[in-house]
């Protein structure tokens, strides 16, 4: 037995990566390299990884991809810190109502019922995830906004051009436009989610509705910077969206 | 062979003549029918290529000056032979003349429909020809080189730039892939034309054109014959140029074609008539070149729950199946797509999608059957993902599945870095070695789960067909039976694009395909 602590205290100022021990810093990374397998790319893999802030880097494995790559797994200590206490990160700041919530809250402060449409916009086929905030059937045991009482959802599908679902919009008099994006290569998203915002300037009507993207790659401050009332990234299930946007109308006193 | 899962045979045969029922009644409607882009077909494999200075191929050149005028009815084939006749000039100089605002091909005098057909009869032969030698070197390779074992290693590449695609595509055969998919750029399936020459440019994919095809066939012949193995090509023979991009791939020898009206309808929201049509002449294109098909039954997962509908997958495998009977596809080029993606945390789950994947090898004994890896439920937590698709590989061998396209742990972040295809190919190929004879060993317990299973789903397919025989194939897809999703038989891309055949109209193409070798 000894008498020492036990446990060292984290420090909030000077957070590092945690191994087994506090501030080890174990990192693991994994990366290809344009070199031929051997000892002389075990040997720049482990320059790399000192540049990438770990000490005493270990290549524990790596393999001939063919053609001159190779892959590396390296492990090290970062030697990096990050203070804890310092950090802000923009939220979408709403409580989170579940749908029988969301229906109660619908009857008693908005008193109509809530028309949301929404799509993938551009050239994204992915219905993956407009159809888990959307659909009836939602995702993971969430059910989509298509079962909550008190919203009427519209979901476009995918591949839809921002003119098309603007023009949806104003058919059926929405109060929210939804947009997934899923392939954002070469920042296709930017561009494409950037373009709705400028196309709603351009019809007036960006006051008039409440816009939100989201998608994997998409976090609530690039929503805002791009001009979105917000942006959800993973985990997102409907009932956070129709918080937001419920909470929103009354706020906005479009209710 | 005994059913493992003691399917009833007679429930399959009720099943399977019902599918050929439906799929019967939808071709009485092809068959008086054709498209813009089946006649564009036509006028490709006559030997149109190219395109004008705003990058406009000659093939809709010339489909579009038919069709305003209103020829299409009596199909290209006649206005190419008869423009034969009356100019003396061959296809690709009829089509740049027409190009250059010089030939109305409608308003030349008209031969008859026999010497029109005669006319482009030895232009006809020759694009059979071109196609046939590249089946022989097919062939030739599988008998010299020989191939992977199944299931074969499936892998996509999809970096929009068909030299980075060659890389990464010899990368992947090097590291053990027997089949490379070039992904296509996203909305390529809602382009109404096929781009032409190498392309560096696509998101999430490349374009698919026939110099790209003949760029990564010759890439992988090479290293084919580095690995000692061939290894096949695979593109997407779908959306609004499901035909034409068929015939590029006879031509270039493609090996594998995604190619599936029901896909299309679903998905890409591409008019349902005009893509029934277009499915058509891809089928008997890719039955003719010995291509296989893949159809996407697999995604009706990632709009309907693979729990509960199940059966639409089965069901719709079943009416691929004949449709593709009568393109005249051998059982061993259908290619039928499936997998059935439940959420992980459903308990059983993996004795549920083995059932259906034995299931589906059962009922389709000989077809190369392409197993799904999964997709919808990757999270971006690799470590877990590699074990998802780990399980995803251990029922494809243990059903005997013919292709396995292969998950990646990075599914849902990126499309596949060097080293994420190589972990996927080194996860499958130590599962199906060392499993490998697995289904030959274990059989299934009376009554189980997985019996139940099976029974269940086999049993809800059947009625489903029934169903489907009494509404028509349009009225389904209208009610939304398939992924949950409800089409308008008027609505979507590309309806515009279609008209009845008049009762000149000829392709000289279908006919020859369908009798085989000649």
């Amino acid at each position: 037995m000894t008498d020492k602590t036990a446990v060292a205290q984290v420090d909030l100022k000077k957070v590092k990566p945690y191994g087994d021990t506090m501030n080890d810093g174990m990192t693991e990374t994994a990366f290809t390299l344009p070199v031929p397998f051997g000892e002389e790319g075990s040997e720049a893999a482990k320059i790399l990884a000192k540049k990438m802030g770990l000490d005493e880097p270990n290549v524990v494995y790596s393999k001939d991809q063919g053609g001159g790559y190779t892959f590396f797994i390296v492990y090290g200590k970062c030697r990096h810190t990050v203070d804890y206490t310092e950090i802000k990160v923009t939220k979408v700041e709403v409580e989170i109502m579940d749908r029988l919530e969301c229906a109660k809250f619908i009857k008693e402060k908005i008193k109509r019922d809530v028309v949301i449409v929404g799509a993938s916009t551009g050239t994204d086929a992915h219905t993956v995830g407009i159809d888990a905030i959307m659909n009836m059937k939602g995702f993971h045991g969430h059910f989509g906004l298509e079962r909550f009482e008190g919203i009427e959802a519209y979901n476009y599908g995918s591949q839809v051009p921002n003119e098309v679902l603007i023009e949806k919009a104003k058919e059926v008099n929405a109060d929210a436009i939804i947009i997934s994006q899923t392939v954002t290569q070469k920042d296709i998203h930017i561009t494409n989610l950037t373009n709705m915002v400028e196309l709603l300037e351009a019809e007036g009507m960006r006051d008039k509705v409440i816009l939100c993207c989201g998608g994997p790659r998409i976090s609530h401050e690039l929503a805002q910077e791009l001009g979105y009332d917000a942006g959800f990234g993973s985990h997102t299930y409907a009932e956070h969206v129709a918080s937001f946007i419920l909470n929103e109308i009354v706020e906005k006193g479009r209710a | 062979m005994k059913s493992k899962l003691n399917l009833d045979p007679k429930v399959i045969d009720s099943a399977r003549s019902c599918a050929s029922r439906i799929a019967h009644s939808m071709q009485e409607f092809i068959d008086v029918h054709t498209t813009v882009s089946t006649e564009r077909t036509v006028v490709r494999l006559l030997g149109v290529d190219g395109v004008d200075d705003v990058e406009t191929p000659l093939p809709n050149i010339v489909i579009d000056q038919i069709l305003e005028a209103g020829g299409l009815p009596r199909g290209a084939a006649y206005w190419m032979g008869n423009a034969m006749i009356q100019t003396g000039l061959c296809p690709q100089e009829i089509a740049e003349k027409m190009s250059a605002g010089e030939l109305k091909i409608t308003e030349l005098p008209a031969a008859g429909i026999e010497e029109a057909k005669e006319k482009i009869m030895p232009y006809v032969k020759d694009s059979l020809d071109k196609i046939k030698a590249q089946t022989a070197k097919r062939e030739e390779y599988l008998d010299t080189i020989g191939e992977g074992r199944t299931p074969y290693l499936y892998v996509i590449v999809a970096t929009g730039n068909i030299y980075e695609d060659v890389v990464q595509a010899k990368a992947a055969v090097r590291q053990g892939a027997d089949i490379v998919a070039v992904i296509r750029t996203t909305a390529q399936s809602l382009l109404d034309y096929v781009p032409y020459g190498p392309t560096t440019e696509g998101f999430g994919g490349t374009y698919a054109t026939q110099e790209n095809f003949r760029i990564m066939r010759k890439a992988l012949d090479e290293v084919g014959e580095e690995v000692g193995k061939y290894i096949r090509l695979c593109n997407y023979s779908s959306g609004m140029c499901m035909a034409e991009i068929a015939a590029m791939g006879a031509l270039e020898r493609l090996d594998v074609m995604l190619n599936d009206a029901l896909y299309g309808i679903l998905f890409r929201d591409i008019n349902m008539q005009r893509t029934l049509i277009d499915q058509y002449f891809s089928r008997v294109i890719i039955g003719y070149c010995g291509t296989m098909f893949n159809s996407g039954e697999d995604n009706y997962l990632t709009t309907d729950d693979a729990y509960e509908a199940a059966h639409t997958v089965l069901a719709s495998q079943l009416i691929n199946e004949q449709f593709a009977v009568l393109a005249n596809i051998p059982e061993e080029q259908m290619g039928l797509g499936h997998a059935f993606e439940m959420d992980p945390d459903i308990e059983n789950g993996f004795l549920y999608e083995l059932a259906q994947a034995v299931m589906a090898r059962e009922i389709f004994p000989k077809a190369p059957l392409k197993y799904m890896p999964p997709t919808k439920f990757m999270t971006g937590n690799i470590f877990k993902g590699h074990i998802q698709d780990a399980l995803f590989n251990m029922v494809a061998v243990w059903s005997g599945q013919s292709l396995q396209l292969l998950g990646m742990p990075t599914e849902a972040i990126h499309t596949p870095h060097m080293h994420d295809r190589y972990l996927s190919i080194e996860n499958a190929s130590y599962i199906f070695n060392n499993a490998r004879d697995i289904g030959n060993e274990v059989e299934f317990k009376e009554n189980g789960i997985m019996q139940q299973r099976a029974q269940k789903v086999l049993k809800e397919a059947d009625e489903l067909l029934h169903e489907i025989e009494k509404d028509g194939l349009f009225t389904t897809l209208e009610k939304g039976k398939f992924g949950g999703v409800k089409r308008p038989r008027d609505g979507g891309k590309g309806l515009q694009g279609v008209c009845l055949k008049d009762e000149k109209y000829f392709n000289p193409f279908i006919a020859i395909m369908l009798g085989g070798e000649k």
